[in-house]
């Protein structure tokens, strides 16, 4: 089984990738840090996740790289992606302190955990690496093995699991949840609320007399004769340019009916 | 082996990122860095002892943290709408 002997020890590509990949992966999470926009963190992410779900395929744990694949880059970023177009894409840190000093204190007390677990780490000789081929030979293949440890050691585990999915599920329907405090308003109570002030919801009259003057300084006649004060413009009535529509009137003699 | 310093850049890179950055959003991406370093870490110590219980110690981490993430979002989302702002710093509800 050569991709057995492939996951034990470390071969020429295995460790070309690592090299290529590994800085690339911290580059990117440090890009993760730095990064002001909140949506081109969520890129560098991915990218990170992505490289990651590289370095599980080149030990050897295939189930591991493409559930990587799948859930993480596929489910959980897309989830970030869809709550930072929820809450604004724009929103970018301020540069304002809050707390004084804090972004030192921060960088220092990284500093000390990296530099404490790689101290820590440098100390330790490592035994030579074994490789999951036996483990996965024994039970028949890679996903066989996981599976059948998963379904037989850590059943319990599994089943907590899927406890705990079902109450996330259920945790997010219920804090997402809006709860209506009015009825919504009906299509009948919207219409009655629309006329209740009394505004006019046709389009004004417009201007003239019997259609024989049309200017916009004659008002026009309501059908009692009085005239209708909306048809002429606002300013026209408060200036006092508005015609009287009785200069329109036809007389009996008129019969060739035009204004001259 | 190189895998495990790897695992613990980025878990320290997360590490600081939850301290210093103030978006929620990002603070939430920074918790999932460190878990997924600690998935390396498992996956690199499952090959090294040639044990298959990493693997499936990884795998339950994605699951919790898949989780997490989802009723996280969701408590984000909840005080965005209430409070229009994704900022760890606005919520001050209990400051005297």
């Amino acid at each position: 089984m050569t991709s057995v002997m492939l996951a034990a020890q470390t071969s020429t590509g295995e460790a070309v990738t690592f090299w290529v990949l590994a800085p690339l992966a911290v580059a990117a999470a440090v890009m993760i840090l730095v990064s002001r926009k909140a949506v081109h963190s969520a890129l560098w992410m991915a990218l990170t996740m992505m490289i990651l779900a590289v370095f599980f395929l080149l030990q050897g744990g295939v189930f591991l790289g493409v559930v990587q694949v799948v859930v993480y880059t596929g489910a959980v970023m897309m989830l970030f992606l869809f709550v930072l177009m929820l809450v604004g894409v724009d929103a970018s840190d301020s540069l304002v302190e809050t707390l004084r000093g804090q972004r030192v204190v921060g960088l220092l007390l990284g500093a000390g955990l990296g530099g404490l677990v790689i101290a820590g780490l440098s100390r330790v000789t490592f035994a030579e690496s074994v490789g999951i081929g036996a483990a996965e030979e024994a039970a028949g293949g890679h996903v066989e093995a996981i599976g059948k440890s998963l379904f037989t050691q850590y059943v319990f585990p599994f089943e907590v699991v899927s406890a705990v999915l079902i109450t996330a599920a259920l945790g997010a329907m219920v804090l997402t949840h809006r709860e209506r405090i009015i009825a919504r308003k009906s299509q009948r109570e919207l219409a009655a609320e629309r006329f209740r002030d009394g505004v006019q919801q046709t389009p004004l009259p417009a201007s003239g007399v019997f259609a024989r003057h049309n200017a916009v300084d004659t008002p026009a006649l309501l059908p009692d004769g009085t005239t209708a004060p909306s048809s002429v413009p606002e300013q026209m009535r408060r200036s006092g340019t508005v015609r009287p529509p009785g200069a329109y009137e036809l007389s009996e003699d008129d019969s060739d009916g035009g204004d001259r | 082996m190189n895998y495990v310093y790897v695992a613990t850049l980025l878990f320290t890179i997360g590490a600081v990122g939850v301290l210093l950055r103030r978006n929620a959003v990002v603070v939430f991406m920074c918790i999932e860095l460190m878990l997924n370093a600690a998935n390396l870490a498992f996956v690199t110590f499952a090959r090294i002892n040639g044990n298959i219980d990493g693997m499936v110690v990884a795998f339950f981490v994605m699951v919790v943290a898949a989780a997490e993430v989802v009723v996280g979002l969701a408590i984000i989302v909840t005080i965005f709408r209430t409070r229009r702002s994704a900022s760890v710093d606005d919520p001050n509800l209990l400051r005297l």
